[in-house]
């Protein structure tokens, strides 16, 4: 392996790790808006460390839903990173404890990074490289995000609000941009998702409703031969 | 939610995400490679996150309600529509969201 795709990678990685750790912010802020505590943000960050899900869960939790509920849609999300971890097996080849290790490590930018390597060990690189450096920004900035929002007074309160949904959105935007594969799919989708869960609202506890829009996956349609999810560098 | 139970499902969440992760990387790929379950998990995210930005926008308990939300979230689309950093995605909604607040006050 030569030394210039070495740090090509490192630097890639670095890079994600600085972005992200920008999400890592607004997952902070959201939380605490949603009545965590900067304790509970920040073990949420070390402990489950998967965006969308922890975005997921405290959203949940902050439309007043009940605990399982939270939990559902977190666990929903997480099933992206099995599907990861499958197709990382063959270039981590993984055993014993660092399986337990690497596991924490499968998410959507990690496995982007590790499969568009160029071969098996610059992906072990990419792999290592871009979960060190995503795992200490996203939590770093998980606590900046908390703090700062458990320090705002009631019209920051208000942005903050606001900042949510949006943050939400732009997480979800990647899917639905054109060059994501079958973007016109996913836009369907997820219309169809924010309309079950708009329609449910007066008619199911909170956060229910979230979980129920998961129906709204029907609207795919049956898998046609040689689709396969592919990760992608989204946001986590 | 008391704090009991906040922890209890921060740390049942956790403890589930990992174990999918986990899962990944232990289990034969035939039970994960079948088309249906592919299909399921690619669409999934778009469902629940587009039900999340809905939720978060324009709900309030069991009530759908239209406040300073709603325009800091469309502010958020035209700013991520013209390609703009996250931070700045953001700081616009934010900043819309707080606007609203204040003319209702006055």
């Amino acid at each position: 392996m030569s030394s210039p795709e070495r740090s090509a990678t490192l630097r890639n990685a670095i890079g994600l790790g600085v972005a992200v750790g920008l999400y890592g912010a607004a997952f902070g802020a959201a939380g605490v808006a949603a009545g965590l505590s900067v304790w509970q943000a920040s073990t949420m960050s070390l402990l489950m460390f998967t965006g969308a899900s922890q975005f997921a869960l405290v959203g949940v939790l902050g439309a007043g839903g009940s605990a399982l509920a939270a939990v559902g849609s977190a666990l929903l999300l997480g099933t992206r990173n099995t599907v990861y971890g499958v197709r990382l097996v063959p270039l981590l080849r993984p055993r014993g404890s660092r399986r337990v290790g690497a596991a924490h490590w499968v998410i959507d930018e990690t496995t982007a990074m590790a499969l568009a390597a160029p071969d098996p060990a610059l992906g072990r690189l990419a792999f290592l490289a871009t979960g060190a450096t995503i795992y200490l920004g996203w939590n770093v900035m998980t606590v900046v995000g908390a703090v700062g929002a458990a320090a705002l007074g009631d019209t920051a309160r208000a942005a903050l609000d606001a900042v949510v949904p949006a943050a939400f959105l732009a997480l979800l935007w990647p899917r639905l941009r054109r060059g994501f594969p079958e973007a016109a799919v996913q836009r369907r989708v997820a219309v169809g998702g924010a309309a079950v869960a708009l329609v449910l609202t007066p008619f199911v506890p909170a956060g229910l409703q979230v979980i129920a829009a998961v129906v709204a996956v029907a609207l795919a349609g049956r898998p046609s031969a040689g689709t396969r999810p592919t990760a992608r560098e989204e946001m986590p | 939610m008391s704090a009991t139970a906040l922890w209890t499902t921060v740390v049942a969440g956790s403890l589930g995400c990992y174990l999918l992760k986990l899962a990944g990387l232990s289990v034969p790929a035939a039970w994960v490679e079948q088309p249906w379950v592919a299909r399921v998990v690619d669409f999934v995210p778009a469902a629940l996150l587009a039900a999340l930005v809905a939720v978060q926008a324009a709900t309030s308990g069991q009530h759908l309600v239209v406040d300073g939300r709603l325009v800091g979230l469309a502010v958020g689309a035209v700013a991520l529509a013209l390609r703009a950093p996250f931070i700045v995605v953001l700081v616009l909604a934010g900043a819309a969201g707080a606007l609203v607040h204040v003319a209702l006050l006055s």
